[in-house]
């Protein structure tokens, strides 16, 4: 089977550039360097047509990058981003507008002066896909799909709720027909209660429109109950990509065993938390070899020298520790 | 045992140009030393104005208008600015999601903690003062805490900002410590160096803690009892373990099964539908009656009272769910 979507050494460089104060002192003879990021650095990956690939890491490793990229609203330092056309449901579509982006704060993603049904209909009107006759009924059916009553067409989106105002986001999403969603912690400015209801929404419309998802979320929870697959990431590189049973049930990467060990969960109860120490390093200054070597317990000589390649270690399941090779 | 903390019948209003808001609308509960207790809810359930009630740190237009908190014996709201300036961040201390709260940015760490100390110690000296803060900072994982007392809140992660924002609501031993999300901004590894930190705290100090949060599951993993909150009032309490094992209301049944995790792959989320009703306009009886399953005529016209429905439990609702029942 071939992927829908496929990231190919994919790479995104900031550079921070110099603050007055440094840009002075290099006057009188200082040598302040300009500071690069690797906010991303150099990511492979595939997805499959209908998967829902979650994505988890802690804040500033990069997933918002990533996703800004995939989505082709961030452009790469370098690598490819290629969706493959003959999947598609809907070939008439443009293809710019095949992956949309969902953010976490849908505030700032709509525009406070449209009504819903222009917000909705923007898109597809500009681009050709409905005549303008149709607008009302066509947002009337958009708001029907993401469970807003059509009375609130005529609305701000002062005017609505957190988890109202995400579902006017998604369903301007799904106005241009779109074949893949990338989700950035799209549910994590929602209260709980109000969570559940668009993570049922997200799953009910991956069945009904025959969608592909890339899921971002700091939450575990979310990931290990939406995920077909997961993909985790440290300081800008995958450390572990796995199906979804293998990565609750059969960790590999000392990173990810962390990660899971710390997640609070219901039913587990009251527990001793036995934390994992050091901080998160500065993305500007990561750690030489494996990024996460200053806080793992099984750290060698050499994952301080050499950077551990990703590495096929089970079907569908890679990892990149180097105490796989020693297996 | 005597609690440390016990809160009656405790009303904290806003007086708003739209109308009166109940933040607070009758909340009782009790901590004993060296006990952990949750407060859960949703945003603007009450919960932060709880713990700024018992700080007293309500501003206007809010105001404590009714109930008392007793603390060590004592009504904490009948006591004056001075009296109760003297018992913050000496007897109770506070942690709040942001640690830049408590943090002075142009002042060195070091500055801020021993001023912390000898504001409610003029005996100790300024060595002494700064021997402790150290050791305390060692307390809560911060590593070479000698160097790191020299450094500023910017050179720190957050992680570690909020670490010593704890260090600092440690320093003076308090009884009690009310903490409101105090690991809500912070990354699942950070979390669990924090949470640990703080149950060792408790357990090795038997200081009394409040834990103020959102998250069901990280109350479940730290509390040995939860207060449940929705609309001002507390829908819900009882031990975390009888809770989880065996929620009662309709709201905290609810909440509990819209946690996603594994066990719920392939299903859809339980979910709570509709929304918290606005607090200035809430309806005549049960508050949680547009989004309950089990309401009735009853609930649309009474208010519920928070009844005991075993030992150490408490439940605010007419109908509770067969099969729940005790
Ligand atoms: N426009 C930018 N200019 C400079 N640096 C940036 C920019 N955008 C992101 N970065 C840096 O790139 C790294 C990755 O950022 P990114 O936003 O992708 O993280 P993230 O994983 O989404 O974090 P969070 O969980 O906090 O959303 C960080 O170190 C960040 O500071
Ligand atoms: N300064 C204020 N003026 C008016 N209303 C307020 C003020 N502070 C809080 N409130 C209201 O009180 C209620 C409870 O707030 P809060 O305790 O902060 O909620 P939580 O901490 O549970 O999210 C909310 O409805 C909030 O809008
Ligand atoms: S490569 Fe070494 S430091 Fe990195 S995760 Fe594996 S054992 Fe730990
Ligand atoms: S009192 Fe009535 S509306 Fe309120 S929670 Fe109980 S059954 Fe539901
Ligand atoms: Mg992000
Ligand atoms: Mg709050």
């Amino acid at each position: 089977m071939k992927p829908i979507l496929k990231v190919q050494n994919l790479s995104k460089d900031f550079i921070k550039s110099l603050d007055l104060v440094a840009k002075g002192l290099n006057r009188i003879g200082q040598n302040y360097k300009e500071e690069v990021v690797h906010a991303v650095d150099d990511v492979n990956f595939s997805i499959f047509k209908g998967e829902i690939v979650g994505v988890v890491g802690e804040s500033g490793c990069g997933k918002s990058t990533l996703g800004r990229m995939v989505a082709g609203i961030l452009s790469p330092s370098t690598g490819s981003v290629e969706f493959d056309s003959s999947q598609a449901n809907n070939k008439e579509i443009p293809s710019a507008l095949r992956t949309q982006m969902i953010f976490q704060d849908p505030f700032s993603s709509l525009n406070p002066r449209k009504r819903v049904v222009d917000i909705i209909t923007e898109a597809p009107i500009y681009h050709k896909l409905i005549p303008p006759s149709e607008k009302r009924a066509f947002a009337t059916e958009m708001l029907q799909r993401v469970g807003l009553d059509p009375d609130t067409l005529e609305r701000y989106p002062h005017q609505f709720s957190g988890g109202q105002r995400q579902r006017v986001g998604i369903a301007r999403a799904l106005a241009v027909s779109p074949e893949f969603l990338v989700c950035d912690e799209s549910i994590a400015a929602l209260d709980v209660s109000i969570q559940a209801q668009i993570i049922n929404l997200f799953v009910d419309l991956k069945d009904k429109f025959d969608l592909t998802y890339l899921f971002i979320s700091h939450d575990i929870g979310v990931i290990e109950h939406i995920s077909d697959r997961v993909i985790v990431m440290y300081l800008g590189r995958i450390v572990e990509t796995a199906p979804i049973e293998t990565f609750v049930k059969q960790p590999n990467h000392p990173y990810t065993q962390a990660l899971l060990t710390g997640v609070p969960r219901l039913e587990v109860g009251k527990r001793q938390y036995e934390p994992i120490s050091g901080e998160i390093p500065s993305p500007l200054s990561p750690p030489t070899g494996c990024h996460f070597h200053p806080r793992c317990n099984f750290a060698t000589a050499r994952c301080k020298a050499e950077k551990p390649a990703l590495r096929k270690i089970a079907p569908a399941h890679f990892s990149a520790c180097h105490l796989n090779d020693e297996a | 045992m005597e609690p440390i903390l016990k809160i009656n019948n405790l009303q904290t209003h806003f007086f708003t140009k739209a109308g009166i808001l109940k933040a607070v609308d009758g909340v009782s509960f009790e901590i004993a030393a060296g006990e952990i207790v949750g407060l859960v809810g949703e945003s603007g359930s009450g919960k932060s104005i709880t713990g700024f009630s018992v700080m007293g740190l309500v501003d206007p237009p809010g105001k404590i208008i009714d109930g008392n908190i007793n603390f060590k014996g004592k009504d904490l709201s009948a006591l004056s600015n001075d009296q109760m300036q003297n018992i913050r961040g000496n007897r109770i201390a506070m942690i709040f999601q942001d640690p830049m709260m408590t943090l002075n940015p142009v002042l060195r760490i070091e500055t801020q903690m021993i001023e912390a100390i000898q504001a409610h110690d003029g005996s100790i000296s300024r060595e002494d003062a700064r021997i402790r803060s150290r050791d305390t900072l060692g307390l809560v994982g911060i590593s070479s805490p000698d160097e790191r007392l020299r450094a500023y809140p910017h050179q720190f992660s957050g992680g570690m900002r909020q670490r010593v924002s704890i260090a600092i609501a440690m320093l003076n031993r308090p009884d009690l410590i009310i903490a409101d999300e105090p690991t809500t901004a912070l990354d699942v590894t950070i979390q669990g160096q924090v949470i640990s930190e703080m149950q060792k705290l408790c357990r090795e100090t038997q200081t009394a803690l409040l834990w103020i949060t959102h998250d069901l599951a990280v109350v479940a993993g730290i509390a040995d009892r939860v207060c449940v909150m929705y609309a001002g009032r507390i829908v819900e309490q009882g031990l975390v373990a009888d809770i989880i094992a065996n929620p009662m209301h309709p709201y905290t049944q609810g909440l509990m099964g819209s946690v996603p995790s594994q066990n719920q792959r392939g299903k859809p989320l339980q979910q709570i539908d509709g929304m918290v009703p606005s607090m200035l306009n809430l309806p005549v009886g049960c508050a949680f009656q547009n989004r309950c399953n089990y309401a009735n005529e009853k609930c649309s016209n009474i208010q519920p009272d928070i009844t005991q429905v075993a030992d150490g439990r408490q439940v605010r609702c007419f109908n509770i769910p067969v099969g729940q029942r005790l």
